[in-house]
This record gives structure tokens, C-alpha cells and sequence, in this order.
């Protein structure tokens, strides 16, 4: 039932065409995974920084000051190293961590051999992208050490804060202007990116995989390309902007009047609330980005475990589309202090409700998935169901931030600090770890280690809801976000007990993550050897080695004949019925 | 399997803390404050109920499915149960945002009081300045080139404009208790924001922008303010107080601040 192929280029020869500038879109995936990795420590490690400083803002350490000469004299941090620590921590997480694992790791990896094919639909387009990416995080990291200190306008860089130069404060030199060109660069990468996803999955889908049989991971996937395309065209014209107002004297987000550090600026006629639409028009789409391929993960790895077929597959289709649709109308809802019309800010709000829908039916879905099912409970299944626990709690949260009326109060609290842990950044994490742990045995031909997974799953399921949660409460109290330490207000000084528990769990879950990486490296060298379809799962990566060959299916185009979640079908020789087995498969 | 218990005792703590209020907003003081708390309580028991029952329903499939040799049952799901969750939680949803929908039109919809006592609020990195009109009523013509914080003059005070003579500046803001206040709020820099959590209100400061904010306070009693835009290296220490009033309190403090000019 196959048809034989020529592979549009042969298998490379020597280490540089084959590891380093690869077309291998495996490659390329896994190179991205890498890049994401080294983000994912760094992001981490600024992050425990900024818990160790919010306890203890006097602290003398060391190598603070080998570190930081200047922003940490002495050893003792100051509130703009605070800042720029967050910052770093919010824009590498985001973009470098949430936007390229799932996507252009997983994605690049999986897409093509998901969908039949022997590679994605410009190989060139392929490696130039993460060779972009690359220099983006190039550039990113270079921001930390530069004259004036790294930025520190938050990752959502705000003008005229981001866009009026050193007058406004430390790190808004140089530093500010490297963190704009990488994003713009990064922008470019994800684009290059996003073309090439649509491009493969319109295209390159193989004989019998109608849209319908798409697995649902590849749904996630090509939405989340379409909102790349249509975001990060936004968010690089918007940075280019804002380059310009801080280097070529324009004033596209700088209003008149201004007065900085004793000094009247030369701007006028800006308006800094067009940043923020154009940012956030980016910015509202970015989360479904981060989140919709551990959606999709989930989804895949949930179906698997409970051998049942996915609970309501064309919902869940129409859901991921309604959730890309709905995700361009939001944006506004960032923006309810902003100082924009509040009739807009109405609309804003019903059509943020409206987008909680399709995020809910996702959800009672997966657990209509699991209703009947015969669970095997793997570690990657365990991520998967950590997943759904983390994705309800930090959506509901949402529930609060989408009226405006609350939002008066919880508007850049800890509530909002809280939710978006949750959901964008934890529960897109646990997708990141079921892929990992689902998809290893495939990508490195040996399992990783189920019982360290398991103890790393525990502590990190219960390590992140210490973390998280307790930020509610203090959004709650009013807590301020974005403060670098908590004793200059009466009230905040009682809630220090509070921040205090949050850096410990912070603390151990980081701990844990060693853990981790130790199965990570050890299983790659040492781990058991993976078959072929090691969790007797459906869809077409199962079908070729592990791990597979250069141009993933040998040469022959599979053919499809079935959907991608055919679990425990009575009748049916075993529990599963691949996607490539025959029609009549009770013939076999 | 752990797992279910796992997720039950979590879900149980986390609404504990919600429960006992042990962090917990201020008391409101104003009527506002009391419908917002109102709104905030009626999502509470909303979210609370979801959040209950999706994590319990969670942990029950992962107890009672898991593998213990049965077969699993062959569904592709059901179209009516789809319906139903699909348009209960539209209704639930948009019906919750329409209820608080009053309270957002009362805040910045409603028709403001021609007799709101106005407040100018300058800030700027990393302070408050307010400023009252005076006996006058009018404020001053500002200039830019004027401001000066070393001298006591944030706003620009112009000597040129006789409105301006009797204006009043203060690093704090001061106000009668029940009467309406018109806060005209500018940046001179960069955003900040105004922030008071006892009148459960919020406002950006824009600058280029003149943003008013209407609101009352009924308690007498001094409240923080917090800077709640990000603005710079001193944004954690941005701080100012608002001091509520009797009314005969508050003009005997305008009176002062004249004499003393």
C-alpha cells in the first residue's frame, strides 16, 4: 500500500551538514528542544534569584558582586538588578522556552512523521530559523552585560519607559535596545517558522490523512503557526517602532511634555497605548502559542494511556480553532487600566468570557476521556493528567482578571502573577515534560527512567501549587507585582510569611528538576532500549524506528486509513489500530 | 493513582485558604467596595464550585479507571453532553461578567457629579504630588520648564497666572469624608499608577493623557498607596498616603497649607 519516493535531498554526510547546519527537520527539532533547555536553566535560575532577593533584600552574597560589578556593589543587590532579573526571567521564559519547545521542537520533530511526510516543506527555511533563533537568544543574553545594566521595563516593555533612553533609569541604555533587536530578530525566526509549519501541513500530508485524521497534536501545532504568522508580524513592526523613537527621534509612543530626570524631551504627539495595543495584540495570542501544543500533547498522550479514542475529536477540533479565532479579539483585556475607553473594555470582557468556552469543553473532554478508560499510568500519562489538574485551576483564575469590575483591584497584583504561572507557564511545562517523557524512546531510541520521572513528577505537581497558589492570596491583599522588596508598605510587611513559604517551595521544586536532567542525559546513553512502538500507540511516528532513519519513512509514502485515536475497538485484534493498518483490519 | 488522592487534598487546602481568609482584602470603604466585594464573592462560589468539582472529577477517573484489567469502553464522545457543558458554561460565563458589568459603568460610565471636589494628581518617578485649587476654585497655568521638586513646586506653578496663588500642593492626598472627589490624574514620565486597596480602585497615569476618577470615601481612616505600574528602579518604594477626613478636619488642613505658603 505505499508508493516509493525520491527524498528531495540525500542524507548528509560529515558532522557539520548533519549536527550543526542541519535540513533534518529531526535534527533541527531537537536542536530547538536544546535551545530551549539552556533558556529553560537560565530563565530558572534568574527566577530563584528574584525569590532569594524578595526575602532578603539586604543580603550580602559574594558573587553577586563577581557577577554584577556595578548593579550588585558589594554583593548586595539593588532594585533595578531586581527588575532586570525579571525582565530577563519573563522574556527568556516566554519567548525562548514557551514559544520554542512545544512548537519547534516538538513540532519540527513530530510534525512531518505525524503527517507522513520525509521533512517540512522548506528545509532551508528550516535551519535558517533556528539559526535566527539562535542569535535572538545571542542577543538576548548579551543584554546582561553590557554598559548600564540589562533592561528592566518587564517583558512586556512598556514606553516611555522602554523607549526614552538611560534618562529613564539604569538598563534603559543599551541594554534595552539589544532586548528590542532580539525580539525583533526572534520575530523574524518565528515567522520563517510559522510559513513553514502551514506550508508542511497544508501540503505535505499523506495519501488518507484528511484533515479529520489529523492527530490532535498536529492541530495544535498549525493554529498555533497561523497565530505566529499573523502575532509576530505585529510584534516586529511594533518593535521596530520602538527603535526608532529611541534612537532615530521619533515619537510614535512618546507623548509631548515630557520630563525626565530634569530634562524636557524633544518628543511629541506619541501615544503609549498603541505599544500596548500592538504589543498585546501579539502579546494575548503568545499564550495560546505557549499553550495549545501541551494541549495537544495532552490530548495525544491522554488517549494513549486511557486506550479510549479521544473524547469528542471534532469538538476538540473546533475548540483549538475557536480558541486561535478568539484569541486575536482579547488583547484588550490586558489593558482595562490602561486608560482605554471602557466601552471597549465591555467588549473586551464578553469576548474573554467567550474564549473560556472552547477552553472549557477541551476540559470536560479530557475528562470525559478518561471516563471508562483502563489507565497506564507512565510518567508522560502522569505529566498529561498534572496537565489538566494545572489547566483548570489557572484557567478559572482567569475567570476574576476577565471581568473588568475585578480587575480594578487584582489588575497587577500577584493574582495576575499567579494565573499566568498556572496556566501559561506550569501547565505549558507539564505538556513540555509528557511530550518529553512520551516522545524520548522515539527521538533517542532508549526509554527514560520511570521511576525517577515519577518522583520528578510528585515533587514537581506538588511543588508548583506551593508556589503558585499562594500568589492568589496575595493578590488578594493587594500585593503589587513587579516590587523588589516588600518594606516599604505597612501592609505588604505581613505578608512576608507568605513570600517567604513561596521562595522555599520555589527552592525544592527547582531542586528537583536535577533530577531531571540526570534522567535526561543518563537515559540517553544508558536507558533501557525502546521498540518501535514502545506505548502501543497509533499515529505514525510509531510506525518507523526508533530512532528513525533520515528521511523517516525509507523512502515509501504511508497511506492512512484510519483516524488517529482508535483505542480498544471491539473486535479488533488488539487494543489499538494504527493509523497505516489496513481497512479491513479484523482480516489480519 | 496517588495522583487522585494528591489532587483532592490539594484541592481541599487551596480552598481552605480561600475560606478562612487569612490574607484577605481590607475592609471596603465606600458602597462600591461593598458591590465589588459582592461581585468578587459571587465568582468566588462560581470558580470555587467548578474548580471542586473539575479536580474531584479528575482525581475519581484517575482512582476508578485506573487498569485493573477491564476492558476500556469504545466511545468517541456524545454529542448531547457536548451541547450541554458547551452552552451551560457560555451562559455561566457571560452571565457572570454581565452581572459586574454595574459595577464597571458606575466606576467609569455614569454620569460624573458636577460637584466632585477635583484633585490634580501629578506623578512622576517615584512620587505622588497632588494639588487643590484653593478658596478660587481654579487651578493655575503649569509650565513645564518650571517644575521644580527641590523648591516645593512638582505641577510648574506659573508667578504669572493669579489662579495659581492659592493653589495647594501635597506630597499625600487628603479628602472630606462622603463627598464625591474628581482625581485628574497626569504622568510627567513614564506610567504609573494609582492605587487605593480600600476603595478597590485602580487607574493607569498615562502621560500625555488626563484621565479623571470619580470616587467617594466613607471611612474616615488613612490608606496606602502603592505605585502599580511598573516605572523604574524605585517603583517598589513608589508611595503616597490618602487620608480621609471630616469634612470641617479637611478645610481647617487647607486653611494651614494657605497660611503656610
Amino acid at each position: 500500500m505505499s508508493s516509493p519516493v525520491v527524498h528531495a535531498h540525500h542524507a548528509p554526510q560529515g558532522f557539520i551538514r548533519k549536527w550543526v547546519f542541519s535540513l533534518d527537520h529531526k535534527v533541527i527539532g531537537i536542536q530547538y528542544y536544546f535551545l530551549a533547555l539552556f533558556s529553560v536553566l537560565v530563565g530558572m535560575s534568574l527566577s530563584l534569584l528574584m525569590r532569594f532577593h524578595m526575602i532578603h533584600p539586604d543580603a550580602k552574597v559574594s558573587w553577586f558582586a563577581h557577577l554584577w560589578p556595578t548593579a550588585a556593589q558589594g554583593g548586595i543587590m539593588t532594585p533595578e538588578l531586581y527588575l532586570s532579573l525579571m525582565t530577563m526571567h519573563g522574556t527568556i521564559m516566554v519567548f525562548f522556552v514557551l514559544t520554542t519547545a512545544p512548537q519547534s521542537g516538538f513540532g519540527n520533530y513530530f510534525l512531518p512523521i505525524q503527517i507522513g511526510a520525509e521533512d517540512m516543506a522548506f528545509p532551508v527555511l528550516n535551519m535558517l530559523s533556528f539559526w535566527t533563533t539562535l542569535i535572538a537568544l545571542v542577543v538576548m543574553v548579551a543584554a546582561f552585560f553590557v554598559q548600564g545594566g540589562p533592561p528592566l521595563a518587564g517583558w512586556t516593555g512598556y514606553p516611555p519607559l522602554s523607549g526614552i533612553g538611560p534618562l529613564a533609569g539604569p538598563g534603559e541604555g543599551l541594554g534595552q535596545t539589544l532586548w528590542i533587536v532580539s525580539i525583533a530578530i526572534f520575530c523574524g525566526a518565528s515567522l520563517m517558522g510559522a510559513i513553514n509549519f502551514i506550508a508542511t501541513i497544508i501540503d505535505l500530508r499523506c495519501q488518507g490523512m484528511s484533515l479529520m485524521r489529523l492527530p490532535l497534536t498536529c492541530w495544535t501545532w498549525f493554529v498555533t503557526a497561523i497565530l505566529g504568522l499573523l502575532g509576530f508580524a505585529v510584534l516586529l513592526a511594533a518593535g521596530v517602532l520602538l527603535i526608532l523613537d529611541r534612537s532615530a527621534g521619533t515619537s510614535f509612543f512618546i507623548p509631548g511634555g515630557l520630563l525626565v530626570s530634569d530634562q524636557i524631551l524633544n518628543h511629541k504627539g506619541g501615544s503609549p497605548l498603541l505599544w500596548q495595543h500592538l504589543f498585546w495584540f501579539f502579546g494575548h495570542p503568545e499564550v495560546y502559542i505557549a499553550i495549545l501544543p501541551g494541549m495537544g500533547v495532552t490530548s495525544q498522550v491522554l488517549s494513549t494511556f486511557a486506550r479510549k479514542p479521544i473524547f469528542g475529536y471534532r469538538a476538540m477540533v473546533y475548540a483549538i480553532l475557536s480558541i486561535g479565532f478568539l484569541g486575536f479579539l482579547v488583547w484588550g483585556h490586558h489593558m482595562f487600566m490602561s486608560g482605554m475607553s471602557p466601552y471597549s473594555a465591555m467588549a473586551f470582557s464578553v469576548l474573554t468570557m467567550a474564549i473560556g468556552v472552547p477552553s472549557a469543553i477541551k476540559t470536560f473532554n479530557w475528562i470525559g476521556t478518561l471516563w471508562g478508560a483502563k489507565i497506564h499510568f507512565t510518567t508522560a500519562m502522569m505529566f498529561a493528567l498534572g496537565f489538566v489538574s494545572l489547566f483548570v485551576t489557572g484557567g478559572l483564575s482567569g475567570i476574576f482578571l476577565g471581568q473588568p469590575a475585578l480587575d480594578l483591584y487584582f489588575h497587577d497584583t500577584y493574582f495576575v502573577v499567579g494565573h499566568f504561572h498556572m496556566i501559561m507557564g506550569v501547565a505549558a511545562i507539564f505538556g513540555m515534560f509528557a511530550g518529553t517523557f512520551y516522545w524520548f524512546p522515539k527521538m533517542y531510541g532508549r526509554m527514560l527512567n520511570e521511576t525517577l520521572g515519577k518522583i520528578h513528577f510528585y515533587v514537581t505537581f506538588v511543588g508548583v501549587y506551593a508556589i503558585f497558589t499562594p500568589m492568589h492570596y496575595l493578590g488578594i491583599a493587594g500585593n503589587p507585582r513587579r516590587y523588589s522588596d516588600f518594606t516599604n508598605f505597612d501592609f505588604l510587611g505581613r505578608l512576608l510569611p507568605v513570600h517567604s513559604f513561596m521562595t522555599q517551595a520555589a527552592y525544592g521544586t527547582a531542586a528537583i528538576q536535577i533530577l531531571f536532567f540526570i534522567n535526561l542525559f543518563w537515559s540517553m546513553k544508558y536507558g533501557k532500549k525502546a521498540p518501535m512502538n514502545p506505548w502501543n500507540a497509533t499515529t505514525l511516528e510509531w510506525t518507523v524506528p526508533s530512532p528513525p532513519p533520515f528521511d523517516n519513512f525509507g523512502g515509501q509514502h504511508p497511506v492512512v486509513n484510519h483516524g488517529p485515536y482508535e483505542y480498544s475497538v471491539p473486535g479488533a485484534p488488539r487494543d489499538y489500530i494504527m493509523q497505516n493498518d489496513p481497512v479491513d483490519v479484523h482480516a489480519e | 493513582m496517588l495522583l487522585a488522592p494528591i489532587i483532592w487534598v490539594l484541592t481541599v487546602v487551596i480552598m481552605y485558604f480561600f475560606a478562612a481568609k487569612v490574607w484577605w482584602f481590607p475592609p471596603p470603604i465606600n458602597q462600591h467596595g461593598l458591590a465589588y466585594d459582592e461581585q468578587f464573592m459571587r465568582t468566588l462560589v462560581i470558580t470555587g464550585i467548578i474548580f471542586f468539582f473539575a479536580q474531584f472529577a479528575l482525581g475519581w477517573a484517575i482512582f476508578r479507571y485506573r487498569d485493573d484489567g477491564r476492558r476500556a469502553s469504545y466511545s468517541h464522545g456524545n454529542n448531547k453532553w457536548e451541547t450541554i457543558w458547551t452552552s451551560a458554561t457560555a451562559i455561566l460565563f457571560v452571565g457572570l461578567v454581565l452581572t459586574g458589568t454595574r459595577i464597571w459603568v458606575a466606576v467609569h460610565l455614569s454620569e460624573p457629579d458636577p460637584n466632585a471636589i477635583p484633585i490634580e494628581l501629578m506623578a512622576k518617578q517615584f512620587a505622588f504630588a497632588f494639588r487643590y485649587p484653593g478658596p478660587d476654585g481654579k487651578f493655575g497655568a503649569t509650565e513645564l520648564a518650571l517644575v521644580n521638586d527641590s523648591t516645593g513646586n512638582p505641577f510648574g506653578l506659573s508667578d504669572k497666572d493669579p489662579a495659581g496663588k492659592d493653589d495647594i500642593v501635597s506630597a499625600s492626598l487628603k479628602v472630606p469624608v462622603g463627598k464625591p472627589i474628581k482625581l485628574i490624574m497626569h504622568s510627567r514620565d513614564v506610567i504609573h499608577n494609582f492605587f487605593v486597596r480600600e476603595l478597590r480602585l485602580k487607574q493607569d497615569i498615562v502621560p500625555g493623557m488626563e484621565i479623571p476618577l470619580y470616587f467617594q470615601a466613607d471611612t474616615p481612616g488613612t490608606y496606602e498607596i502603592p505605585c502599580s505600574e511598573l516605572c523604574g528602579l524605585g517603583h517598589f518604594q513608589m508611595r503616597s498616603t490618602m487620608q480621609v477626613m471630616a469634612e470641617a478636619d479637611f478645610e481647617k488642613w487647607k486653611q494651614e497649607q494657605a497660611a503656610n505658603k
